[in-house]
């Protein structure tokens, strides 16, 4: 019913004339005194709540990257859990400010849903779980299988594309919630549950008995996910497009959360201007100059928090991948500040 | 100048203290102002939907839809359009919702007569049927047919089997499909015609009971009109008919006819639930007929069952047929929970996955609306004019 309430609200902000400009976003942040972030309903290490109820992981860190930027304090974030389904009617109804939720960038996306990608926080792919016993190595090997997944994704797209270019028969059964999809899997509904493959291994934990689970080999697609803004404010597109990249910087130099006190006086003139002790960069984006040291400072730069999320420091121990930086063979690369 | 402007005032009161015209001039200001505002209201919808770059129009309908239904009345594949994927589930809908009121009416009758009987067992186990099942959530009833029910019977290797033929496993029950050869066309005109007979003979028996009041025995002679000519024609045209066995294959059952559990977990909750309000309506229907009649139906020598059928139902009935079209509509109005459980009804793949996939989400609520609208409309209209012909008439 999110979903209905979402649309009556656009309803209710469109039907009113178009005369009145909109507030910049970053205007509207700065009186609420939060950050209103969309993130998935529980995806361990990129947006679940923890024992204690606070929102970790890979994408509420850019969250709360964004808000050191803004407030220096990492914790005025206020979440939004949501599913594939109501992600991009709460972003367009102005619900909440930015999406982080594990989306992939597609085309339509960027185009006609009136949203904005601001970057690729995680090159990921689409891949499929199946039981052990099954006895299956490969994708290939899945014809005739019923396969459960997610509405309202790339994931249902997909899927469709990989068993009709190969005429292969399966029946799809998509349910509206992460959990739904997981328990119908679980209870033997379907001998294939398909998602991107970094929520393949997230929610593997979530099943009774992990070890049973094997994930096969195949990446049926490309998912670059990344944070989705609104068309149409310049200035929130950049300044969200520019944490992740001040991460991806700060990671590129050697800049992390414990070393950055001691790097504002570094004489190297990259670090110089990531940091704001040269030029005035962050001012170019609305935000202090000192924005790069606060991000940094609250939540570290892109190979921690991938570390501390997903990677070898946290649960799920995926390999950085393709996600390694440009430098060390992968496709993270963030352009210049200068 | 005054002179004027009093002439004016002067007809113009004349005019409004017409009552008539008065009534006519406030409804067609009414209908003047809500058109504007809904005009106003789609043209700032239209611009804002704009000036925000969000994709608007009806062009989705002839677009690739690219997603894949699991349950599908007529041939749809994943190239088939946005539009189709409309008429999929909407017909998804239609099916539950048919065959929900059909099993939810025969079930809530068969409960609202069982709690009346003077069987104390049976009148307290309907009693108990209708209080826990009308006061628990219909969501949780989906979930529970859903996942504990259907969701725990075995894979489709150790499938439950009657006698090889039908299989019943967590992928759903499989049966034979019947397959008709030529000459299946001449059975079905026989059926046609053997049950034109039977009307036939079924009205004449009757003008014969009105007329002189003598009752003609005609069952033998009906099943035997029905029965008899199809079975000879089968038998004279080599029994065109085969069936499609369902074959266990890789994962799954291919081939025969399968019901999918998603159908099945939604088809059981919405009729036990809505079967309890309508065994209360049937209830309450034949309690509000005055004691006197049956017993005058006794004193006529009218055996019980008789006098439930010829005297009781027919005028409970009149008070029974309006709140049960309410249940009807909620029938069909709560089949829009499928999505919990994915089954692809109207609402699911409309307002849910299509809207998603597309992002049009103004169109397709609006659509949606109006869809259900319609629907509970037509259902309300077939009611009322059945609520019509049920109605007392006087003599
Ligand atoms: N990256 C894909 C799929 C993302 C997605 O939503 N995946 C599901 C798969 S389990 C999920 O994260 N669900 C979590 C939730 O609904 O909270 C997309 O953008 O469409």
């Amino acid at each position: 019913m999110k979903r209905l309430v979402c649309a009556l609200l656009i309803f209710a902000g469109i039907g009113v004339p178009a005369s009145r400009v909109e507030a910049a976003v970053l205007d509207q942040v700065k009186t609420k005194g939060f950050l209103q972030c969309g993130v998935s309903q529980g995806i361990p290490g990129f947006s679940a709540p923890d024992d204690k109820g606070n929102w970790t992981g890979l994408d509420v860190d850019l969250c709360r990257a964004i808000a050191a930027a803004i407030f220096n304090d990492p914790t005025k974030v206020k979440f939004s859990p949501l599913s594939a389904k109501d992600r991009f009617t709460a972003l367009q109804s102005g619900e909440i400010d930015v999406l982080s939720r594990n989306t992939t960038w597609t085309l339509s996306r960027d185009t006609s849903l009136g949203l904005n990608f601001t970057g690729v926080i995680y090159y990921d792919g689409q891949g499929f779980m199946v039981r052990q016993d099954k006895k299956v190595n490969s994708a290939l090997e899945l014809s005739s299988a019923s396969v459960c997944t997610q509405t309202g994704t790339t994931t249902e797209l997909n899927v469709a594309d990989f068993f009709r270019s190969r005429k292969m028969k399966y029946e799809i059964i998509a349910f509206a919630t992460a959990d739904e999809t997981v328990k119908a899997y679980d209870s033997g509904r379907c001998d294939v549950f398909t998602t991107d493959v970094s929520q393949l291994n997230a929610e593997k934990l979530k099943l009774a008995k992990p070890a049973d689970h094997i994930i096969l080999p195949e990446i049926i697609s490309k998912e670059p996910l990344g944070p989705v803004v609104r068309q149409g404010d310049e200035q929130w597109f950049d300044i969200v497009k520019w944490t992740l990249y001040a991460m991806i910087n700060a990671e590129e130099m050697g800049v992390t959360s414990k070393n950055v006190a001691e790097m504002t006086k570094s004489p190297n003139p990259e670090i110089k201007r990531l940091l704001g002790t040269e030029g005035k960069f962050g001012e170019a984006l609305g935000l202090p100059n000192d924005w790069a040291v606060r991000i940094v400072k609250h939540i570290g730069n892109y190979g921690e928090i991938f570390d501390r999320n997903v990677g070898a420091g946290s649960k799920l121990g995926i390999d950085r991948g393709l996600n390694r930086l440009w430098s060390k063979g992968g496709l993270q690369y963030a352009p210049p500040i200068r | 100048m005054s002179e004027i402007a009093d002439a004016g005032r002067r007809k113009g009161r004349s005019l409004l203290d017409n009552p008539r015209l008065r009534a006519i001039l406030v409804q067609s200001l009414l209908l003047i102002a809500i058109a504007s505002l809904a005009w106003m209201l789609i043209g700032n919808v239209r611009t804002n939907l704009a000036s925000r770059n969000i994709a608007s129009g009806f062009g989705f309908f002839d677009v690739t839809a690219g997603f894949a239904i699991s349950q599908t009345l007529i041939p749809y594949e994943e190239s088939s359009t946005y539009g189709r994927a409309f008429v999929v589930g909407l017909l998804n809908t239609l099916l539950v919702s048919a065959i929900g009121i059909v099993l939810a009416t025969v079930l809530g009758f068969a409960v609202g007569v069982a709690r009346l009987s003077s069987n104390m067992l049976l009148s307290r186990l309907a009693g108990a049927y209708v209080e826990i099942l009308r006061n628990l959530p219909l969501l949780f009833q989906i979930l529970f047919w859903y996942l504990a029910v259907l969701g725990t019977l075995p894979g489709p290797r150790q499938s439950l089997s009657l006698a090889g033929e039908i299989f019943l496993n967590n992928r759903g029950v499989f049966v034979p499909k019947p397959l008709f050869a030529a000459g299946s066309g001449a059975v079905a005109l026989a059926v046609v015609a053997g049950s034109a007979l039977a009307i036939i003979l079924a009205i004449w028996a009757r003008r014969r009971r009105l007329a002189t009041g003598k009752i003609i025995a005609t069952g033998w002679i009906t099943l035997a009109l029905v029965l008899v000519p199809p079975a000879v024609t089968f038998v004279i045209m080599g029994a065109p008919l085969s069936f499609e066995r369902p074959e266990l294959k890789g994962f799954n059952f291919d081939g025969g006819l399968r019901v999918v559990p998603e159908f099945l977990a939604l088809l059981f909750a919405l009729v036990t639930y809505t079967a309890a309000y309508i065994a209360e309506i049937v209830r309450a229907g034949i309690l509000a007929i005055p004691r006197g009649q049956t017993e005058a139906a006794y004193s006529l020598g009218l055996r019980r069952g008789l006098t439930l059928r010829l005297v009781v139902v027919p005028q409970a009935m009149r008070v029974i047929v309006p709140p049960l079209t309410s249940q009807y509509l909620n029938l069909i109005k709560n089949s829009s929970l499928a999505a919990a459980i994915g089954y692809p009804d109207f609402f699911y793949v409309f307002a849910g996955t299509t809207l998603n996939q597309t992002g049009q989400a103004i169109e397709i609520i609006a659509i949606t609306m109006a869809v259900y609208l319609a629907i509970s409309l037509v259902t309300s209209a077939l009611m009322n004019w059945y609520n019509r012909r049920l109605a007392l008439r006087e003599r």
